[in-house]
């Protein structure tokens, strides 16, 4: 079987995904996951999971090309480039 | 002192053993982790070894590779040479078990830096002990581990005073190196 491993480099941080192992049951993943992504230190801690008990999802349609449903169809760093100019060109208006 | 150079040989020679396995394993993962298991006991051996050679006044590569075969310590359980890997697994299990025992009493000793070390050696042990038993737990019942382990059994308490060929081929191979040079080589 195998398992996704996850782990954590610091405690309080996000599971990164690290690989994966081969083993024939719950405890030899353990085993197997510990030596591999744990015991030079480099983890706190260890997600391990049969890739079976995973979700994927990765049929993400978009026929008719709505892209305002995506967060790309604001960019808002340029309106807001845009807006704190405004603002800034009327203080110094104002202050002349 | 002298049990202190039993449990140095035996995880040296043991350690050998279990390295014969690197590369070729039952599968990928087993190897990475009886390897660095194999790496682990010689690491024991070495700390071991220069506890004794400071009270010897030499060196542990002295120790671990400058004896006549015959003055090793070690049990004719960790020199046999195993091919199978079912052996391999009850050896395993069964040093573990022998280990875990000497290790507590180890810990319990009146000379600090032995209760350290024994305990230092330990925390890394368990992790050998779980790794014994989850074989343990997946081969038993199977009559092939089965009777390895009965076979295996008796050479957990046979003494030390004998040794098998075995060990006499594993030095040759283990020394080869360090006796192709002049005694004292710097390395």
């Amino acid at each position: 079987m195998i398992y996704e491993v996850f782990r954590q480099e610091r405690k309080g941080q996000a599971f990164q995904h690290a690989g994966s192992v081969e083993a024939a049951d719950h405890s030899f993943a353990d085993v197997y996951a510990r030596e591999q992504y744990g015991r030079r230190g480099e983890s706190t801690s260890l997600w391990v999971v049969p890739r079976a008990a995973i979700i994927e999802i990765d049929d993400f349609v978009d026929e008719l090309n709505r892209n305002y449903h995506r967060v790309d169809g604001y960019p808002l760093k340029e309106k807001l480039k845009e807006a704190r100019d405004r603002a800034r060109n009327a203080l110094v208006a104002r202050d002349r | 002192m002298r049990s202190l150079l039993e449990i140095a040989d035996d995880e040296l020679v043991l350690g050998w053993r279990d390295s014969e396995w690197t590369g070729i394993a039952p599968l990928l993962e087993e190897d990475v982790a009886f390897s660095s298991i194999a790496q682990n006991e010689i690491g024991h051996a070495r700390a071991l070894y220069e506890l004794v050679a400071r009270e010897r006044g030499t060196t542990a590569d002295e120790l671990a590779f400058d004896r006549a075969p015959d003055a090793y310590r070690c049990s004719r359980l960790v020199e046999l040479r195993l091919l199978d890997w079912e052996k391999t697994i009850a050896r395993h299990y069964l040093y573990e078990q022998a280990d875990a025992e000497r290790l507590e009493r180890l810990k319990r000793s009146d000379d600090a830096e032995v209760a350290g070390l024994a305990a230092k050696i330990d925390r890394e042990e368990a992790y050998h002990r779980m790794h014994a038993q989850m074989w343990f737990d997946r081969l038993h019942g199977e009559p092939r581990f089965t009777s390895a382990v009965e076979a295996l059994r008796p050479f957990v308490d046979a003494g030390r005073d004998e040794h098998t060929a075995e060990l006499s081929e594993l030095w040759d191979e283990m020394t080869m190196v360090r006796r192709s040079q002049p005694a004292g080589t710097k390395w």
